[in-house]
């Protein structure tokens, strides 16, 4: 096994509390700021976990409403994203584009979030249609904006309308003021925003970590791949810090509406603001979390330590390591990119969170970076993470190495407001187009964007941010791409859709999926696109071998999809769930889904809101939110079997070098699962068996997981499962009925 | 002969379950390790013996993300 010891003599020697500071930014921001429109409320806490009201902003009139929070969208949505989805579907038409007035950007915690009594729960969902995928995509995010929102009122924030000029939305839940103001010279991008803007709104130090600031930065106004950073203020470190809702683009759509930034600055938060129905079990339950978490982790996961980082690493010892576009799953430099090096890396010696009172505390911070490019050239910066997903996107899917290089990657694509996870999957597939003559000096503007050339991958960027050359065209996103360089006859258009690794118009997340058919289906069958909070599979499938039948998969993309989708309802991490396990797990049925745990979500819903559920109503209420998304989807003219169309690449070998690379594993699935001679074969046809036998696998597994869903073989929910589930509302019976046919 | 995860592994006179792990290259750290059922504990995987044609699974917990 892994086990990074940890070495204290081997960590850097540097002061977390240096970087660039930003006083004329700050001082000049002060200067210009108009104040355009106050409106007073009345600011309220939590009771129960809900505030029972939600705001509604347009940011083109200006116009300010509260909205009561009833009890069906409670018993529906539970909060989170399932209000998102509520109120975006009450927004918008079939007809609506992500850059039409209504869409919305709606911001929910969830009832749970913001307790500080177990790890993980300070999160917030945002919902928004995508530029991307043109249906909604939802994301999960730290950082302290959603609990500070609703401790200062507000169950949910809705975004609608565009402005005429860039706006700040400025929410005080201590003096209950809404505020539209101008900054004619606040600075674009996050890493110096989010802080002149705490500084700016914070009455004194004290105050400053009772602000939270949604900002994104130059890029978002240039592409479709825009993110949210979400800030909390470091005290340690005396510094603003982010983390982000990366996919899908809603850092676009926030442009696109000129918000330049919000700002909520709540009431100092303590540990009862939820008003929970019982506030002992709440603590009991977390002073137990806590207790294992010290006791546990520094012997499994070391989440405390390495963060999510630990497991780069791991994916590249079991070959699941995306290498140059999930091509390969594993790459000899991977040691200067692994857990032992950001051990090194990130000196802040103690734990890190981005929520109060979270015992995990996987936050982590690289300090004393000094740029070598772009604006910020010589700048001395905190890089936040690099989390797994960046270490293996920007890192290895690229053939990047070096640490330093990664870095700044991961420090430009927040402060310049673009996922992270997209640009690893973008620059990836692009690396491969040049790799492969698809594009070339020419068509890139001068880029040598050969793998691992880090210096022409933040050249890109930095022409994306300023809206020019080939970095505009890299902001398209894989899909658009895909489809500009096949109009152009730049390629072969198989090869381009084969190696493009999208679905739905969203990037693929860091992991390799071609040797496991039930994370094809976690990444490919899902409602907003192939990211991996909905099911990662890979191990139970791929390692264990637990999921040997297709009606196995089938069941696990029954259960994981709506068990994850929980953690958005209600404000939840994810991670906290199984990244540690309680001592006598291995001794309990269904030891992969952590049972206690799962007791422990139930326990924390029922004591915070006092409604008493158990396991089966847990999976019963995702079920709901997960089936009104599947139909949003197909209410906005996508959501069926072609859309779940997945990527060859992330099925099987597209290349012969790919091929190769795993002879042995593929020339034995023909004889064991074809019943095929590979030694009578030529390379072309032994490619195209696994072709024929991949791609029918995949569509066998579409029949059965959408049956287990109580889907259409066409993915469409039937009537009886919406009547089930209590969704049947006329609206959503009028989406699906021209599929379905007229009731029985 | 042993059969790990159900794919056949060569056995040896002395085999543990630590030496399986290493052959297997499993390194994730959160796994669980049956032998013909029976959960071996973690500090007990370098001197468990593992007699031949045991059924081992070393079932690794879902992580990611």
């Amino acid at each position: 096994m892994i086990q990074v010891v940890f070495d204290p003599s081997k960590v850097m020697d540097i002061d977390i509390t240096k970087r660039t500071e930003y006083h004329a930014e700050l001082d000049a921001a002060r200067a210009s700021r108009k104040v355009l429109k106050e409106v007073a409320f009345t600011p309220s806490l939590p009771d129960k976990g809900y505030t029972n009201r939600t705001l509604h902003v347009d940011v083109g009139s200006l116009a300010v409403a509260e909205k009561p929070v009833t009890q069906q969208m409670k018993d529906i949505f539970i909060g989170g994203r399932g209000f998102g989805l509520w109120y975006l579907w009450q927004a918008v038409t079939p007809q609506t584009r992500w850059n039409d007035p209504e869409n919305e950007i709606v911001i929910s915690s969830g009832p749970v979030g913001g307790i500080t009594q177990y790890a993980g729960t300070g999160k917030s969902l945002v919902v928004t249609l995508s530029p991307q995928t043109e249906i909604p995509i939802d994301s999960n995010v730290g950082g302290y904006f959603g609990p500070l929102l609703k401790f200062s009122g507000f169950d949910a924030l809705e975004l609608q309308g565009k402005a005429e000029r860039d706006l700040i939305l400025f929410i005080d839940g201590q003096k209950g003021l809404i505020r539209f103001e101008e900054l004619p010279d606040a600075p674009v991008d996050s890493h110096v925003l989010g802080e002149v803007l705490t500084r700016l709104y914070a009455e004194n130090e004290a105050d400053l970590v009772n602000i939270s600031v949604v900002s994104t930065g130059a890029a978002a106004d240039h592409s479709l791949i825009g993110m949210l950073n979400f800030s909390w203020f470091d005290k340690r470190r005396g510094c603003v810090r982010f983390k982000q809702a990366g996919r899908g683009g809603i850092g676009t759509v926030f442009r696109d509406k000129r918000l330049r930034a919000l700002v909520c600055r709540g009431p100092q938060v303590k540990g009862d603001l939820n008003h929970p129905a019982d506030f002992e079990t709440l603590a009991k339950i977390g002073v137990k979390y806590h207790k294992e978490i010290r006791e546990n982790d520094p012997h499994q996961c070391m989440m405390r330590r390495n963060g999510t980082a630990h497991i780069v690493e791991i994916m590249d010892a079991y070959d699941l390591l995306p290498v140059h576009n999930f091509q390969y799953g594993s790459h000899p430099e991977t040691h200067k990119i692994d857990s032992a090096y950001w051990q090194s890396r990130c000196a802040q010696q103690t734990v890190d969170g981005c929520w109060y009172g979270c015992s995990m505390a996987c936050a982590k911070g690289a300090d004393g970076l000094v740029l070598k490019t772009g604006p910020y050239q010589g700048h001395m910066v905190t890089v936040d993470g690099p989390e797994y997903e960046n270490a293996a996107g920007l890192g290895s899917n690229c053939g990047v190495f070096d640490p330093d290089d990664l870095l700044e990657l991961n420090f430009y694509c927040d402060t310049y407001g673009i996922c992270t996870i997209t640009w690893g999957t973008v620059c990836a597939f692009i690396m491969e187009c040049y790799q492969r003559g698809i594009l070339n000096l020419e068509r890139t503007g001068g880029l040598d964007l050969s793998w691992g050339n880090a210096k022409a991958d933040l050249e890109m960027m930095h022409q994306m941010a300023r809206g020019e050359g080939f970095g505009r065209i890299a902001g398209l996103g894989v899909k658009r791409m895909k489809a500009l360089f096949i109009a152009n006859g730049w390629g072969d258009p198989q090869l381009i859709n084969d190696i493009g690794m999208e679905n739905k118009g969203l990037e693929y997340s860091q992991y390799l999926s071609k040797e496991s058919l039930a994370q094809q289906g976690g990444y490919a069958l899902t409602n907003k696109g192939p990211q991996h909070d909905e099911a990662w599979l890979i191990f139970m499938d791929m390692v264990n071998k637990q999921l040997p039948t297709f009606e196995d998969k089938a069941e696990a993309l029954y259960y994981f999809p709506l068990f994850r989708t929980w953690f958005g309802l209600n404000g939840f991490c994810k991670l906290p769930w199984n990244d540690v396990v309680p001592k006598g797990n291995a001794q309990q049925p269904e030891p992969h889904k952590i049972p206690e745990h799962v007791q422990n979500y139930v326990d924390l819903f029922s004591a915070t809101t006092g409604v008493k559920i158990d396991k089966e109503e847990l999976i019963n209420q995702s079920a709901r939110v997960y089936n009104f998304q599947r139909v949003f989807n197909i209410r906005m003219g996508k959501g069926l079997r072609q859309h779940d169309a997945a990527p060859y690449r992330s099925l099987g070998p597209v290349t012969e070098e790919e091929y190769l690379s795993r002879q042995e594993r593929y020339d034995g699935q023909l004889r064991t699962e074809l019943s095929l001679d590979p030694d009578a074969m030529t390379l072309q046809e032994k490619m195209a068996a696994h072709r024929q036998w991949r791609t029918g696998r995949f569509e066998k597994l579409m029949d059965v997981v959408y049956a287990r869903r109580g889907w259409t073989r066409d993915g469409v929910p039937t009537y009886a499962r919406l009547k089930e589930l209590g969704i049947d509302f006329p609206e959503v019976l009028e989406v699906v009925r021209p599929l379905l046919g007229d009731p029985a | 002969m042993i059969r790990v995860n159900g794919d056949p592994l060569d056995w040896r006179e002395g085999l543990t379950v630590q030496g399986i792990l290493e052959a297997r290259n499993y390194r994730f750290p959160l796994i669980i390790v049956t032998v013909n059922g029976q959960v071996i504990a973690k500090p007990d995987y370098g001197t468990t013996r593992v007699p031949e044609g045991a059924e081992v699974q070393v079932l690794h917990l879902i992580s990611g993300g």
